[in-house]
């Protein structure tokens, strides 16, 4: 359940524990300018924790300022209020050690698949050949070896974002950002994408904050499940998902009883907000 | 290689697609023999009826000249050269005007184009003055070059670099502002710098844009150099045309055209040779991957 406050107890991040890797978002608000020059809410005062480690999955109608707060949590965007801690540390520009993954493939078209994971490293600092090894492990971690010198433009969708989850996990980030990775995905790659996924987060273990408005998706893959309102964007309830790990296949983990139990009880809170975010757009458009 | 069960339908299938295959080609090659051949009878038609017009006096050949005499000439000066020395001479004269002027115009034009780009509060300062000096007719700029530089090759190639500066900037410029959001996003948690962004980012992005310009810029740069020659100059296949002009001879006027044309279509394609390796990394357009 959203955590209470030990804020005050780490002020320079660790390396004895993990404690590096917990995200605390705090009374975070976020307000857009709109073209006729009035101010909008997106995002009020949204807190939550992620534990080191954890997977997170935030799930919440369309409009929500989900992608919103995960712009704040990378630090390409500032909040208007409030907080994120990343570490203990006031996430303040691009956090470091922070991977993000997006819906739409963020590859570079001009670079092979193994330029494109080689990147990482390489801003790092990591000496070019070094970095091509890496890229080159990566690779083969997601089942894509043999494909380092094509272009992505040459890869399928789920082939493109295995490339896109290499590129993500070559720097071995503490944090890990993804909005809606297999949003665009057909359901049968998206099952064996997300138990790839699975699989590769037990290796290394970084917190995750995942973005999806799949339900299913973030019961089947998350420790967490934060359910957001919308207009403005707020947490309605926490869900901790108690199922055992190391989880399997997805597609199967579906039909356990004790899934499809969590999975209701989440359902019944976020239906509610999904309707209400229905009705408002349904309204507005008649 | 195949089992007994699946041979025989296998054995259908490739017939079929060779067969298929072979008539798609002929197809093909049909449509070949009639493109080049309606080619070639345009080109008939057109210098054909330029030939026959001009001797049957039908239309003067003293003020539009003549294929037969155009081609007589070009020969003329290749093996005579001009009052002034080889033809050879300026040939070489133009062609390095218009190669400087191509590459330090595209030069500046890239740098000033991608620095802009990524800066907005200098390109909304220099905006409306870019505009401005766009709006200028640069041509006459040529006289202004000839006046401070002599008749050198100096005044030339600013001139063509001038010319070719403002069709590349505005490529560049525009083809940083199409970069993709997400991937700079993206290049930015990986931790990039400013600097790798530019390197890794911007610039391939932008190139296409770029590339695209540097087909007409090659253009101009040859018409910057060739007006620049015109308005005075030593050498110069300019000032070949304006000798030609200036003793009424439309033949040698046409003579200088033609060997612009041709310099005009080498480097074309050279630019295109460049734009194959530079920009390898696109999928192929679909009208490339013929569908049958």
């Amino acid at each position: 359940m959203a955590s209470g406050n030990d804020l005050a107890s780490m002020p320079v991040a660790n390396f004895t524990g993990r404690e590096d890797s917990r995200i605390e978002v705090t009374g975070l608000t976020k307000r857009f300018l709109t073209p006729k020059g009035e101010a909008f809410t997106a995002l009020r005062d949204v807190t939550f924790t992620v534990e080191p480690g954890q997977f997170c999955a935030v799930v919440g109608p369309t409009g929500c300022g989900k992608s919103t707060t995960l712009g704040m949590v990378s630090g390409l965007d500032r909040p208007s209020a409030g907080s994120v801690r990343v570490g203990g540390r006031e996430v303040d520009g691009v956090t470091e050690g922070v991977s993000f993954m997006f819906q739409a493939d963020a590859l570079l078209p001009w670079k092979t698949v193994l330029g494109n994971v080689e990147l990482g490293p390489t801003f790092r600092g990591v000496p070019k050949k070094q970095a091509r090894a890496l890229a080159r492990d990566w690779l083969r971690r997601v089942g894509l070896a043999g494909f380092e010198d094509h272009h992505p433009h040459q890869l399928s969708g789920g082939m493109r974002k295995r490339v896109g989850m290499a590129a993500a996990l070559v720097n071995e980030p503490k944090i890990l950002l993804m909005d809606e990775p297999f949003g665009a995905l057909d359901v049968q790659t998206k099952a064996i994408m997300q138990t790839e996924l699975l699989g590769l987060w037990e290796q290394l273990r970084p917190s995750v904050l995942f973005i999806t408005h799949d339900l299913d998706e973030a019961v089947a893959l998350a420790d967490r499940v934060v359910v957001m309102t919308s207009g403005p964007g707020s947490v309605k309830a926490v869900y901790d998902v108690d199922l055992p790990r190391p989880r399997g296949a997805v597609q199967d983990l579906r039909y356990e009883p004790r899934f499809i139990d969590i999975q209701h009880r989440i359902w019944d809170s976020l239906r509610e907000e999904v309707e209400r975010a229905y009705a408002r757009t349904a309204g507005g458009n008649a | 290689m195949s089992t007994v069960t699946d041979a025989v339908p296998a054995q259908w299938g490739s017939d079929t697609d060779t067969a298929a295959s072979r008539a798609a080609k002929r197809a093909r090659r049909r449509r070949l023999t009639w493109l080049w051949t309606a080619r070639v009878a345009f080109a008939v038609v057109m210098i054909g009826g330029w030939q026959l017009f001009t001797t049957w006096k039908i239309v003067d050949p003293f003020f539009y000249g003549q294929p037969s005499g155009i081609w007589k000439r070009t020969l003329d000066l290749f093996e005579h050269g001009t009052e002034f020395g080889s033809f050879w001479t300026d040939i070489f004269t133009t062609l390095k005007e218009a190669v400087y002027g191509f590459g330090f115009g595209s030069a500046a034009g890239i740098v000033l184009g991608v620095a802009l780009g990524q800066n907005r509060f200098l390109a909304e300062v220099l905006g409306p003055y870019i505009k401005i000096v766009n709006a200028i007719p640069r041509i006459v700029l040529g006289s202004i070059f000839i006046v401070a530089f002599g008749i050198g090759i100096t005044p030339k190639v600013l001139l063509s670099a001038v010319l070719v500066f403002f069709v590349v900037f505005f490529n560049a410029f525009q083809g940083v502002r199409e970069v993709d959001r997400g991937i700079l996003s993206n290049v930015k948690v990986l931790g990039a710098s400013q600097l790798q962004i530019v390197r890794h980012v911007t610039v391939p992005s932008a190139l296409t844009w770029i590339i695209a310009s540097l087909h007409t810029a090659f253009g101009f740069a040859i018409v910057g150099a060739l007006v620049g020659e015109v308005l005075g100059a030593q050498h110069g296949v300019g000032l070949v045309i304006r000798t030609a002009q200036g003793s009424l001879d439309p033949d040698g006027v046409f003579a200088g055209m033609l060997v612009i044309a041709v310099i005009t279509l080498v480097a074309e394609f050279l630019i295109t040779l460049l734009e194959r390796r530079l920009l390898s990394w696109r999928p192929p357009s679909p009208t490339e991957a013929a569908a049958i």
